[in-house]
């Protein structure tokens, strides 16, 4: 009996059998479409923080402050107030770098009119959207004169010009907002950048940094620096004349240690891509262990089917089936079985990860790869525990099948 | 001439825990082409194992078995399961046909074995169904015939390797009188056509339509002859018809 005839009669016999069929397929199904959607799930976060992380600029470096330390007690990454305007100009002066911009934050109230809403405020300078690739997509960003004259210009997210202006478009330019009862001009509109993480990018009001340090929030430290390096081949130039151009300017001895931390796109990427391929693998290896127990079902059914199928063994035999045939007949059968549980858990599974993708903000990835491994591991998952029964069957004694009841 | 069987001293001997149950203790047989023999005896005489070693579906523990040319002690098997595949054709009392199985495939199983092509199996198994007068219930399955139905699908599928020997095992257990002497019609009607047939029956007036009879008793063959009032279903069939006008 050839191969093409043992399928056809493997497949006659799966198809006799529909609902036990089914039932039997369920576990690799289940298991396939798991693996399927969590990989695509898992894969589809890391791809989007990839590429937020990229979004970032590549040739980026951002400036944050050491630890503060308390009579010897470290805290936590940030907690110092090292950074300060002076620096800026520092950072500036380094060949090997192209921009720097400022950055503080604070949320506060936003009014127009009878509208408001809590945002974001963003103190910043006017190398901002050369250093962080932001456009404007209406008006304009303020210029290094606004910057210095700490002028009450804003420059807003899309988020808040539809808030605050609702539908009233174009007329947005020129009108007067409120941010902490203070009076600004409206200026520009940022293009919409979506959301970095849980960071909703357009959700901000830009204002001038002096603006914001001197006369909203009443202070001289700086959160964070954004430098551009001029080039990527300089980024690591960059971070050396900047950590050079920093420790002079906060007069550290050679023996202290830094207080402030640079780090680049590259460092965030790797850490952010490793995090998530640790997750990935995770819900991929839990998902993986309801394949096996798919697999041990299908032994299961199949050592069923031949204690149910004795006599058609006897007969089979009898008028002339070998060992050979018998096994093939059985471990194709149940090949069959777990490889169409294969097909139908990965059309589940891409159908769950398209579904996700769809109704959450989840984004998925379905890609080639964990499709074929689904495949070809459902394949092995048929084979090995279809050996066995297999083998039962093929040496049955025939006489004792065809007396069998 | 050769034999187409010759068995020599076979012995066939089961181990029940420590007992030795001695199935078949020396039986020596030649059985000639052509010929049409009964093998007779009560439950427990052995006729049984003689029926399973002679169809290779079983080996003898001692002795010596020759099948057309073939020494079937000496073989592992596989190679008995191409023996009966290609020499031996199977009538069960019991049809032992694939239920969920039209007749046509049923009859097409052994030639599936031997690797005939698709086209040709299909071919010669509407020939052989119609030569036992089933042409026209090709694809119904077996829970759809009438138990003499099955029993010609049976024969059909015995027959469709062109086996050199028709081993036949209670044929007509199952069946009524009137349908058991249109299967033991058939069987006469092939012999006519000089295939060789080996009946097993515990029944005397079904061994009467063979043309030798051997007995067996306690593992052993008590009697050995020929037939002398021989039934003939074509002679009982145009008698009844008489009868009737």
């Amino acid at each position: 009996m050839n191969f093409m005839e043992s399928i056809r009669v493997s497949l006659r016999s799966v198809k006799s059998n529909k609902m036990r069929s089914f039932l039997t397929m369920l576990g690799i199904i289940i298991g396939v479409s798991a693996v399927i959607a969590m990989v695509s799930i898992g894969q589809g976060a890391q791809s989007s923080v990839t590429s937020q992380i990229q979004g970032l600029g590549s040739n980026l470096l951002i400036v944050t402050p050491g630890q503060a330390s308390q009579g010897g007690v470290r805290l936590g990454a940030g907690s110092a107030n090292s950074l300060t305007m002076a620096d800026v100009d520092a950072i500036a002066k380094q060949d090997s770098v192209a921009g720097v911009a400022p950055d503080i934050t604070k949320n506060e109230q936003v009014v127009f009119k009878n509208q408001n809403t809590s945002t974001s405020i963003e103190g910043t300078s006017a190398d901002y959207p050369d250093v962080r690739s932001t456009k404007v997509s209406a008006g304009r960003f303020f210029n290094k004169y606004e910057v210095k004259g700490q002028s009450n210009v804003a420059v807003l997210g899309t988020e808040v010009a539809n808030t605050l202006f609702g539908s009233a478009g174009n007329d947005i330019i020129g009108q007067t907002i409120n941010i902490n009862q203070m009076p600004f001009e409206v200026i520009g509109v940022l293009e919409s950048q979506g959301t970095t993480g849980f960071t909703n990018n357009d959700d901000r009001v830009m204002i001038p940094i002096t603006t914001a340090m001197n006369r909203m929030f009443g202070t001289t430290n700086v959160r964070t620096f954004y430098v551009s390096a001029k080039s990527a081949d300089l980024m690591d130039q960059a971070n050396i004349d900047v950590t050079t151009a920093l420790r002079a300017q906060h007069h550290l001895k050679p023996k202290d240690d830094n207080d402030f931390q640079i780090s680049s796109q590259a460092q965030i990427l790797s850490t952010a891509q490793g995090v998530t391929g640790i997750m990935t693998t995770l819900l991929a290896g839990i998902a993986g262990i309801s394949l096996v127990v798919g697999g041990i079902g299908i032994m299961n059914i199949m050592l069923v089917s031949v204690t149910e199928r004795t006599r058609e063994i006897g007969i089979r035999k009898a008028i002339g089936a070998t060992r050979g045939a018998i096994m093939r007949q059985f471990l194709i059968e149940s090949v069959m079985l777990s490889l169409l549980g294969g097909i139908i858990g990965i059309l589940i599974g891409v159908g769950i990860a398209l579904l996700v993708s769809k109704v959450t903000t989840l984004t998925t990835a379905v890609t080639l790869s964990p499709i074929l491994y689904a495949f070809f591991f459902s394949m092995l998952v048929g084979i090995v525990f279809g050996v066995y029964p297999a083998r039962k069957a093929a040496r049955l004694n025939p006489i004792d099948a065809l007396r069998y009841e | 001439m050769q034999p187409l069987i010759r068995i020599d001293d076979l012995r066939k001997i089961y181990r029940v825990g420590d007992q030795e149950i001695h199935a078949l203790s020396g039986v020596s047989l030649s059985i000639r082409e052509g010929e049409f023999v009964a093998i007779m005896g009560p439950s427990g005489s052995g006729k049984s194992t003689m029926m399973n070693v002679l169809g290779c579906l079983d080996k003898p523990t001692l002795g010596e078995y020759v099948l057309d040319g073939h020494a079937i002690s000496k073989l592992h098997d596989d190679d008995l399961a191409i023996i009966r595949n290609r020499k031996i054709g199977f009538v069960f009392q019991s049809f032992n046909l694939l239920s969920r199985t039209t007749a046509v495939e049923n009859v097409e199983l052994p030639m599936l074995y031997a690797g005939v092509p698709a086209k040709e199996r299909r071919r010669r198994a509407i020939e052989a169904l119609e030569s036992v007068g089933l042409g026209t219930r090709l694809y119904n399955k077996p829970n759809e015939l009438s138990g003499g139905q099955q029993q010609r699908v049976s024969i059909a599928r015995a027959l469709v390797n062109n086996p050199v020997i028709l081993m036949a095992d209670e044929p007509t257990g199952a069946l009524d009188t009137k349908t058991s002497l249109e299967i033991m019609g058939i069987f006469q009607r092939l012999n006519d056509q000089g295939k060789t047939i080996i009946l097993v029956t515990h029944e005397p007036d079904i061994a009467e339509f063979a043309k030798r009879v051997v007995r067996f008793r306690d593992g052993r063959i008590v009697e050995d002859e020929i037939v002398e009032h021989r039934r003939l279903v074509s002679e009982i069939a145009s008698a009844q018809e008489e009868a009737v006008l």
